[in-house]
């Protein structure tokens, strides 16, 4: 690791005895390997870390101004938003880099499920992944609480009661949440304390997804493996360029809802205090998780709803054993590739279900949404992988690459 | 392996006793040194001692209810009409989802006292005020997902798996009544 080639002699002292600067450069540099064939879902995963990092740097800065307290919490956003030097911006920032954030992250997700990102020898990765995602929906559920508007106080009611549903220790489980018999001043001050810890909680995450990833580097479109240095281009600068763009475009979108639509994606109700007395008459999560909440309204039984709610999420951990395969990409994959968008089609539909009130046609649409939901993992992921027949595979990453005709011959004899 | 460092005899080697005890006592430790961090987070003593709220009777009009907080919930107090009280004890306990007769819920029938809070996910359900919308069944309507609850405050439709909670209370006069 230590040939590193430094002009500076500073940093020649440094890397002699920390040997930082190849670390950096077989990690995220010129000595990364990554395959040639990357395409603009791949842009998604360096994304979210930056998205990461942004929420950490905005959120130090608003806690300098944040009071927790059941009593002071609301004025002090206020606060932030009306007299704190740029407070307006660092909010809007936080709220709305946190919708981008999840719908980052559910590219990058769905990107991994159509690539087949998730299969040997990358289940941990996808094992980590997951659990980011998970610490996700908890920092972004505890961060929505902290303001103390309306919306705030009972989505912390609705979803702390989530855990009443268990038998006998439900209720003992709640109150020790709650610290108290209802969500209120000491709950708002352990949330907080959690919406500070459970970021950095994610960095670490973030270091044993890269770890995995970098031990088997990154899938590709075509799904197949690195073969050799032909098929790989430095990461420096091809990627970090690349990725460049895609920030690009990013900060174009989260700028337009931060300076035009800044409260686009929130809901009005939250500009007014928490009353422990009065919920509003429509309450409604953060769009993120309103496929899961669809989910969870969609049957029928309070702990049922709860337990097929968990169900939805930890059935994706089983995925890389549920996929029976040979091929990774769904590229090559003409009966799973309509699966996959009938997939989409049920989770953007579950989300829409979710936005609605529970009555007439939407139980029934939620139902049937929820259950394809369950179908596509148990049911279809097996078995198309048993009886679909793959189309041929290229033999390596470069020889599409670099335009040589992929011989059906070569297809023919290629085992993955 | 010698016999000196076995110890004397065969059976478990010394260390591989020594071993096994050490790790028994630290998990036990451990465990014991984790517990006042999980239990700080459980109510405090302060909390515990908001217990009792005493509320006036007289002032609730026939067919009219009030909302005090006890321990920071709503509790919910009805003057219940005699139409009410027929219609909650005429119903056939048995039949319902959470089967408990109006007698047991409400030993004085006129008055009817339930913790306001939706034993689906904690909301608040309406019918408090006359405007607000009552329900199926004529008592309280929870608008978050649809509960409906009757004039006793039983369950009788929707997610939530119970009747509306009814809390320790007591009598002090005839227009005055201790909650908690
Ligand atoms: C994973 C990263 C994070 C996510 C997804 C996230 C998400 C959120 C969300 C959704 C809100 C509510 C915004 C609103 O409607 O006003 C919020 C508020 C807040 N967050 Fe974060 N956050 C993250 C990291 C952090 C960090 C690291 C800190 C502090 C060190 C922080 C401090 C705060 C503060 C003080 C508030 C209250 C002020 C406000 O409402 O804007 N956040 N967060
Ligand atoms: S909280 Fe009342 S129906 Fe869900």
């Amino acid at each position: 690791m230590s040939e590193m080639q430094l002009k500076n002699p500073m940093l020649r002292w440094i890397e002699y005895r920390l040997p930082i600067f190849s670390f950096i450069d077989h990690s995220v540099g010129s000595q990364y390997p990554a395959p040639k064939n990357l395409n603009y879902w791949w842009n998604f995963g360096s994304l979210a870390g930056i998205a990461l990092v942004m929420q950490i740097a905005t959120g130090i800065m608003l806690a300098m101004h944040y009071t927790p307290h059941a009593d002071m919490a609301f004025d002090s956003v206020e606060r932030i938003m009306r007299e704190v030097n740029y407070g307006w911006l660092l909010r809007y920032f936080h709220a709305n880099g946190a919708s981008l954030f999840f719908l980052v992250v559910y590219i990058h997700i769905f990107r991994g499920l159509y690539y087949g990102s998730y299969k040997y020898p990358r289940e941990l990765l996808w094992w980590f992944g997951l659990i980011i995602f998970v610490l996700m929906m908890a920092t972004a559920f505890m961060g929505y609480v902290l303001p103390w508007g309306q919306m705030s106080y009972w989505a912390a009611t609705v979803i702390t009661n989530l855990f009443t549903a268990i038998p006998w220790i439900g209720v003992g489980i709640t109150e020790w949440l709650w610290g108290g018999f209802t969500v209120g001043n000491p709950t708002l001050v352990r949330f907080y304390s959690l919406h500070y810890l459970l970021p950095f909680v994610i960095v670490g995450a973030v270091f044993l997804h890269l770890w995995a990833l970098h031990q088997h580097k990154s899938n590709n479109p075509l799904g197949i493996d690195i073969k050799g240095p032909q098929d790989t281009i430095p990461f420096h600068p091809y990627y970090t360029y690349k990725d460049l763009v895609g920030l690009g475009v990013f900060l174009v979108v989260l700028f337009g809802f931060v300076f035009y639509h800044p409260n686009y994606m929130g809901h009005p109700d939250n500009y007014i205090p928490a009353n422990p007395l009065q919920t509003p008459a429509h309450i409604v999560p953060e769009w993120y998780f309103l496929p899961f909440y669809a989910i969870l309204r969609a049957i029928p039984s309070k702990l049922g709803g709860v337990i097929v709610m968990a169900a939805s999420i930890l059935v994706l951990f089983l995925i890389p054993w549920l996929d029976t395969s040979r091929v990774r990409s769904t590229k090559f994959r003409p009966v799973y590739r309509w699966f996959f968008i009938f997939l989409v089609i049920d989770v953007v539909l579950l989300g829409i279900v979710g936005a609605k009130p529970p009555e007439g046609i939407w139980i029934l649409i939620g139902r049937l949404a929820t259950l394809y939901y369950f179908l596509h993992f148990i049911i279809f992921m097996p078995f198309v992988g048993w009886f679909e027949r793959p189309l041929p595979i290229p033999d390596s990453i470069h020889q599409p690459v670099l335009g040589a005709a992929v011989g059906a011959a070569a297809a023919g004899e290629n085992k993955r | 392996m010698t016999a000196a460092e076995h110890g004397h005899g065969g059976g478990m080697p010394r260390r591989d006793f020594l071993i096994v005890a050490t790790g028994t006592v630290a998990v036990v430790g451990a465990a014991a040194a984790v517990w006042p961090l999980v239990d700080s987070m459980n109510p405090a003593s302060d909390t515990l001692a908001l217990a009792s709220t005493e509320v006036d009777l007289g002032p609730i009009a026939e067919g009219q209810s009030i909302t005090v907080q006890w321990r920071g919930k709503p509790v919910f107090i009805r003057h219940r009409t005699a139409d009410e009280i027929k219609q909650a004890r005429a119903t056939d306990a048995a039949t319902l989802p959470d089967p408990m007769r109006d007698e047991e819920r409400a030993p004085n029938a006129k008055w009817l006292v339930l913790v306001g809070v939706c034993t689906h996910l904690g909301c608040i359900p309406l019918g408090q005020k006359n405007a607000e919308p009552k329900g199926e069944f004529g008592g309280w309507f929870c608008p978050c997902h649809g509960s409906h609850y009757d004039t006793s405050g039983r369950i009788r439709k929707g997610p939530a798996p119970a009747n509306l909670e009814v809390p320790k209370y007591t009598f002090l006069t005839d227009t005055k009544v201790r909650i908690g």
